[in-house]
This record gives structure tokens, sequence and C-alpha cells, in this order.
């Protein structure tokens, strides 16, 4: 089976404006979500307490949270996780209350209210340590594209290493945009799986790269737009299948995984295809408009590798 | 050409026969159990132990797999977690307080794969179950207490000299001692240094007045800071003892913090609270008259004493002043006296014995009290009346109604001996049905992604799309095989890491026969497609690889907990996926048609 014969190159770089146009759009809306709606940050960010208990019956929600606010607890949200059994109950820090003590006094109270209740999960995190994990979480995604432009750089050139960044910024920037609009919780959790769609992504442009670079030695006539038209319609195939099945992986997780990996799936999934999407898209315009030439390869290429070519 | 020396598949054999013995365990699983010990020398750990293990499981009716002595312990397998829970409560009860009863998971697999280190994969309590305590110490407070204890010091030492002081008093970090003349200051000063060697003295004129200012030295400040949590460490070790938990770990995590994860317990109720008795144990004078306790009743408690209860609601008065801290107290325990009543005997270390010496030599027949302070709440643990000078530090406490008051009180002050006050700053609970729930979902999630991209590599590309399945297969199987070899902790996002390095590992393989297919277009034979597309496909994927290994490197440096677990799993993941999609899905693929001297065609679909 073959889904992609192209006979010839897709001219992508004559619509390179309208697509980069694209991106800007989505970048700036998803930068407007982030501006007026903020992220809707887990526990581990913001401190706090979160108990997960779980019913023998369908819990009902608007009595548990009406009995909690009567016995103290107004500040506590109380939402369905999952299952309409399962009933996942937060609260704010408070001064003076030990996080021992508090869920403790919480699930008593559920107990009092229903003794068949069991507890099935509690998070609790100082709002210090949510500053640290906050920081740390910031410094990770900062090490990240550091350390992937700085290999980039190395591996090929200044002018790649920038544009595959700027292409998976807007990726990542893209993902915390849905994060935003759409107020889904965005936890430690999501944040390792953006990164890892990061460096996974990066990979996009890393193939198309190589056969940038592959095709201003083999190409000898062609333009720099033409190089990256036949560079990108070469890599089509395998970009799509790939991230098909990376896909078909991570939907697996996203509907059979269960509530505590839905975010992170739902995080790699609009990874997943903005990826596509912006690393090729995005990133090899750029590198054109940067003004990659043949002359930068001829120049850093005199390895016997380029002899074995045909 | 698409031959692999023999070296090269005996490489791979070997990788594969290693990775299949080490994720072997895991198919066994573990199985719930109970371990039973004693840090006792008097108690024997042999086979009557198992025999009277086995009586009191079969009184109380309580089915189990088999009871057998391994090392110093004796190790119970259970059916399933209640029965487990019904037998360690049995045994707790009926064996004593002697011996440690701690709930374990135990590997199911035959023992000579233990005796081999190939075990499960350790499971992270978000899969066992258990409970994740991060407890910050209270420096700002240890610190003022340490500087409190100092100005006593600095009080007593002039004292006992006979120098002449105006006052001594506690000025934030520093301690402000006032002279009436230089003269008195300069010999304070010697004794002061002579005595209390921690601090650093300054000599200041406070308009006509010498003063001396005393601050404690950075270095003796480190080492108490050290000392603090070393104690910290142990007190909380000797808690989680009282807990019977078969694996904690307790770790001290940067400066001033301490790491506490219970897995697999069941009662994370009493877990919290032994634990989160962040108390503090001080000796006060409590020599007040009768006359001077009715007056306080009525509510008029003298200046500079506090009001307060025993256990049984008896009131006590103390004085405000602390004579000693729970920290100089090395040993506690229950026993008996002379005359065989119920005694705690409590050891104190060189310096709170010198301290104590002096203390009862001044006090004989009067009444002290050891309170134990639990977040600002102070409570009197017992208030023995001091019968006689006590030296070298070995204490005995009579009065004790009976046993079981001892062994409160013994337990109390062990407990109780923390030197510096602690938070819980970060709390995961996870129960254990729900760690069981999280370990079903992600296999089930993992087996279905693998099971559609099998599906579909074998529809997209026939008999290479297999070979690419086979490898992705070999590929979980060296990943599963190193993290139970490494026993690397697994969590819920490490099985996440697991289905997606299996997501992005078929990109190598893609890779390679999307190259195979161009080459076979412009016209090269089979065999030379075959070879061009492996060779040159892999700068491409060692490239692409690389910047997903960049990222797990930074998770995993900067993540904490089930994050760092996730990292763990990506890292390997990768560099098991190279191995795995190159060498040995070329391994394959040379077996398959490596030796067909007149190829025509490939199944690459």
């Amino acid at each position: 089976m073959e889904l992609f014969k192209i006979k010839h190159d897709i001219p992508f770089m004559r619509y390179a404006r309208v697509t980069t146009i694209v991106s800007l759009l989505m970048f700036i809306a998803a930068v407007a979500a982030l501006a007026t709606k903020g992220l809707h940050l887990g526990v581990e960010f913001t401190g706090g307490t979160v108990l997960e208990v779980r019913y023998t019956q369908p819990a009902e929600i608007q009595k548990i949270r009406e009995y909690l606010a009567a016995h103290g607890h107004a500040d506590a949200s109380v939402q369905n996780f999952g299952t309409s059994r399962d009933v996942l109950v937060r609260l704010p820090v408070r001064v003076g209350v030990t996080s021992a003590q508090l869920s403790e006094q919480v699930f008593q109270l559920l107990r009092t209210a229903d003794a068949s209740v069991q507890l099935q999960r509690v998070e609790f995190v100082g709002p210090q340590v949510g500053q640290e994990l906050y920081e740390n979480g910031a410094m990770a995604l900062l090490g990240v594209v550091f350390g992937i432009m700085a290999y980039l750089a190395v591996r090929f050139e200044w002018r790649f290493a920038v544009a595959a960044i700027i292409a998976n910024m807007h990726d990542v920037v893209i993902i915390l945009g849905f994060f935003a609009f759409f107020q889904w919780e965005f936890s430690l959790t999501v944040l390792a799986g953006i990164l890892a769609v990061l460096g996974y992504s990066v990979n996009e442009s890393v193939v198309v790269f190589d056969r940038i670079r592959e095709n201003f030695r083999k190409m000898r006539k062609g333009t720099v737009p033409e190089i990256i038209d036949n560079a990108i319609t070469r890599t089509m195939s395998r970009t799509f299948i790939t991230h098909f099945m990376t896909e078909l992986m991570v939907l697996s997780m996203l509907f059979f995984g269960g509530e505590t990996l839905y975010y992170f799936a739902l995080a790699l999934t609009v990874g997943i295809v903005f990826g596509i999407y912006s690393s090729v898209l995005v990133a090899s315009p750029i590198v054109m408009w940067l003004g990659v030439s043949r002359e930068d390869f001829i120049k850093v290429d005199k390895k016997p590798e380029a002899e074995v070519l045909p | 050409m698409n031959r692999y020396p023999l070296w090269k598949y005996i490489v791979i054999a070997v990788a594969l026969l290693l990775g299949a013995f080490y994720t072997l365990p895991n198919y066994y699983g573990n199985e719930p159990a109970v371990q039973i010990s004693s840090d006792r020398p008097s108690v024997k750990i042999d086979v009557a132990s198992v025999q009277s293990v086995e009586s009191i499981l079969n009184l109380g009716k309580i089915p189990y797999h088999s009871v057998k002595l391994e090392g110093k312990n004796v190790s119970v397998r259970f059916g399933d977690i209640d029965t487990q829970t019904k037998g360690a409560t049995a045994l707790r009860e009926q064996l004593g307080a002697s011996y440690t009863v701690a709930q374990n998971l135990l590997p199911r697999s035959p023992a000579w794969f233990s005796s081999l280190h190939a075990l499960p994969m350790y499971l992270g309590l978000d899969l066992r179950g258990g409970v994740h305590f991060l407890l910050q110490m209270d420096t700002k407070a240890a610190f003022g207490k340490a500087m409190e204890r100092n100005a006593s010091d600095v009080r007593s030492a002039l004292r006992e000299k006979k120098i002449p002081y105006e006052s001594v008093s506690r000025q934030g970090n520093e301690v402000r001692i006032v002279f009436p003349d230089a003269a008195a200051r300069s010999k304070g000063k010697d004794e002061i240094s002579a005595r209390v060697s921690d601090l650093f003295l300054k000599e200041v004129q406070d308009g006509n007045v010498p003063v001396l200012i005393a601050s404690l030295r950075p270095e003796a400040l480190q080492r108490r800071q050290e000392l603090d949590i070393k104690q910290n460490l142990t007190t909380l070790r000797n808690r989680v003892n009282e807990l019977g938990v078969a694996e904690p770990i307790i770790q001290q995590q940067g400066e001033g913090r301490i790491v506490v994860q219970l897995p697999g317990i069941q009662d994370t109720a009493r877990a919290k609270q032994i634990l989160g008795r962040t108390a503090t144990l001080e000796l006060h004078m409590a020599d007040y008259s009768e006359v001077e306790l009715g007056q306080a009743l009525s509510g008029q408690v003298p200046l500079g004493w506090d009001l307060l209860y025993e256990r049984d609601g008896a009131p006590v008065l103390v004085r405000k002043n602390v004579v000693l801290t729970g920290e100089y107290i090395t040993e506690a325990s229950a026993g008996f006296d002379d005359r065989g009543q119920s005694a705690v005997h409590m050891t104190l270390d060189a310096r709170g014995a010198r301290i104590f010496q002096q203390l009862t030599r001044e006090n004989i027949k009067k009444r002290m009290a050891i309170l134990l302070i639990e977040k600002g709440q102070a409570e009197v643990i017992t208030a023995p009346v001091i019968q006689d000078e006590i030296g070298g530090g070995r204490v005995q406490i009579t009065g004790m109604r009976n046993t079981e008051e001892a062994n409160d009180v013994a337990l109390l002050l062990r407990a109780g001996a923390l030197a510096t006050p602690m938070e819980i700053i970060e709390e995961r609970t996870v129960g254990p049905s729900l760690g069981k729930d999280n370990i079903k979902r992600g296999f089930n999630s993992t087996m279905i992604g693998f099971a559609l991209i099998a599906l579909f590599m074998v529809v997209y590309y026939r008999v290479f799309g297999l070979i690419a399945s086979a490898a992705l297969a070999v590929n979980v199987l060296f990943l599963i095989g190193i993290l139970s070899a490494l026993q690397a902790t697994l969590t819920l996002p490490g099985i996440a890491g697991i289905a997606l390095t299996v997501g992005m590992a078929i990109d190598a393989n893609v890779l390679i026969f999307e190259r195979v297919r161009e080459e076979l277009r412009n016209g090269n034979s089979p065999q030379m497609a075959i070879h061009a597309g492996y060779d040159r496909a892999w700068d491409t994927i060692f490239d692409s690889n690389i910047t997903t290994l960049i990222a797990g490197f930074f998770l995993f440096w900067l993540g904490s907990g089930p994050v760092r677990g996730f990292a763990v799993v990506l890292c390997i993941g990768i560099l098991t996926s190279m191995f795995s999609a190159v060498t040995v899905s070329r391994g394959i693929v040379n077996l398959t048609y490596g030796r067909a001297k007149k190829l025509e065609s490939l199944s690459i679909g």
C-alpha cells in the first residue's frame, strides 16, 4: 500500500506566505487565550489539596458540594472525575491548617455523609513547593529549547537551529493556547508531555533539514525553493505515517488510559498535529528567508561521505 | 551485502535472551505478603517462629499461600490484599511489640530469579498505592531555640563563676549581655568563650554601658543544621518502623527537607497521624506549691509560669524556662525498676548528662515536667519528682501505673525527641485500588496502541511491516528488561513513557522503509535498496533521537516525582529503540532476504 504517490514536487514554498500567516494567526489567538483566560494550573503549581474519592453509587455532586459548604468548606470545588462514581474535591491552601488535617477533616465529613465512600488519592502541595515546581518547569522548558538549539547549530547550521526552534516554540505556545482556551488542567505531567513532544517534533524539522542538506549537494541546478520543495515532498510520506502511528498510540492513551493520563494525551495529540504543520510549513520558509544557500554546505562538508552519493 | 557477520547475530541473540530473562519476573508479578522481623538481639527468628506464625494464622482461619524463613525474617504470602491486611493485623496483635510486622509485595517468580537480581519492576506509589511526604524543617524556629539555649548557657556560666552581669537577653539572632563594668565584661568574655565555643563574641559600648554581643558562628550554624536533619531522619525512621512498612524511603532532599515514601500502606490516616506528629520534647522545672497551683487554676497564673495538663487531665504548673530539650535524649525504653514496678529508662548524651546532673543536684525533691510540644500545643508526658542527683545520663522515671503507660511514655519520649519542628509541604496518597486501576489502564492503552500500530504497519508495509512490529516488540522487551534490571521506579507517567516510546520508535523503521521504497523506485536492485535504506537513514534516526533525549534529560534533571519516572523511561526507550529498530530489524531482514541470490522484489507494500 502506498498513500503518497507524488510525481512532481509540491511547490510548498510558493505558499510559504500563506502558511506563515495562518501560523501567525494561530499564534496570536493562542497568546490571546493565554493572556485573557490564563492557564488552569493544577494543584502542583498553585498549591492546595486534592482528594479523589469513590462512591458505590453515582455521586450527587450538588449535595456533596452543599454538605461541604455547610461544614465550613465553601471554598471546596467538587466535580466528577472520569466516572459518575468518582469525585474530585479541590481545596485551596489554607493558612494554619496542615494538609494532613485538612484532607482528613474533609474525608471524615464525606464519610459521615455517606459511609460507603472510599479514599482513592490525596495530593497536597504547599505553596512554596508549588512555586518551585513552577520555576523548575520553566527551567526545563528553557533547558530543552537551548539544548536542542545548540545541538542543531552544531549538527547543521545556525539558520536551521533558529528555524526549528521558532517552529517548535510556536507549537508549544499553541498547545498552551489550547489549554488556556478550553481551560484544561495544566499539570506537571502535561508539561512533561509538551517537552517530550517538543523533542519529538524537532525530529520532523531534522528529517526535512537532512534532506535539504543532501539536496544541496545532489541537485546542483535547483534553486533554494525547489530544493526545499523536493525535500518536503520526498519526506512527506514518512512524516504522515510516523505521526499517524504515534497519534494512534496517543489516542489509545487518551481513550483508555484513564483520567490521570487524559490531559497528558491531549497535550500530545495537539502537539503532534501542530508538530507536523509547523516543522514542515513554518520551519522551512524561515530557513529560506534566513538566506540559506548552497555555499553554506559546500564549505562545511568536505567529509568523505559526499563521495558515496550516486 | 545484506549479511551480518555471526558475531552480530550472537549479540542480538544474547541481548534478546537477557531482555527476556529480566522481563520474565514481571509476567509472574507480585503477591501481597507480610514480613516478620525483629531488630532486638534477644529475639531469634528461626523455624520455631515459622511454626508460631502458622499457628496464629490457622487459629484466626486466615488463608495463606506459604510461610517461609528467608534470611533473618519470616515471609508469609497471601492470595489477596484483604487477607494480607487481616493476617498482618492478627500477627501484629499476637506477636507483640518485639516483632516488626510489615506489609509488602514480594515477587511471585521462582526463587532463582530473585537470586540473580531478576525482579519485577519497582512500582511507584501511584501504581502500588502508598504515601509520599515531603517534610520541611522549620530552621528558623530551630535557630531561635538554639540561641535561647545559648543564652541560658551564658547565664549559668556567668552565675557559676560569680561574674556580675546586668542582663542576658536574646535579640533576634544575637544574645546581648550587659555588664556593670568593663572588667566584668572582659572576665565574662573569657569565661563564655571557654564554655560556649559556638559563639562569636563582640564587645560594644552602648553609651556608657559595656555590652557583649554573642552570635552563632557560621560553621556552628551549619553543624547544627546537619545534626538537626540527622536527628529528624532518625526520629522519622523510628516512627516509620512503628508503622511496619517493608520498603520505606526516608531521605534528605536538598537543604532542610526530608522525603518519606511508604509504599503499599493501607491505613494512610494512621501513617499521617504518626508521621505528622511534628513534636518536640522539653524538660521544664515544675517546683510549684499547692497554693500557687490553686491560684493558677483560679485564673492567676504566676509570671514566668505556664499552666499545663497531663494526659489524664491533671494540672501541672510549669516554669517557662527550658532546662533541657529532647535532642539530648538518645534512648528511652519501657522497663521495670528494682521493685518490679513499671518504669521508663531514658538515656542522655554527654552534654545532656552534665546539664541533668547539675539540675538534679540543685533540685532534689522538686518536681520537673517533660513536655511534648506539637504545633504550639504543650502536653505534659510525665512530671516526676527528682529523688536524687543523677549522674552519667541514665535516668529512670518511676511511678508508671502499668506497662502500657510506661510503653506510651517511652514511645512519646522517643518520638518526641525531634530537634526541629517539621511541616508537611507536599503529600501524595494513593489508595491501593486506584494503583491497580492505574496499572490496568496504562497496560491496556499501551497494548491497544501497540496492536493498532502493528496492524497498520503490516497492512502498509507487508513483510517489512511485520518485521518492524517484531522489532517494536523487542524494543518493549528490552525496555522492560532494563527497567527491571535497574529496578528503576515505574510510575503511571512511566507507563505512558513506554507507550510513547513505542509510538515514536516506529519512526525509525518508517524512515528506513520509505528510503528503501525510494531506492527501489529509483531503479536500484532490492538488495541495494535494503542496504542503502538502512545506511542512509541511520544519520537521520540518530539526529532525531538526540533531540528527544535532550528533552528527556532536562525532564529528569528538573522534574520531580512521577515525571522523573517518565523521563527515565523516555531516555532508556529511545536508546533501546535505536538498537531494536536498526540492528535487530536489519538482522531479521538479513535473515529473510540476505541470502537470496536473485531477489526480484521486496514485500514492502
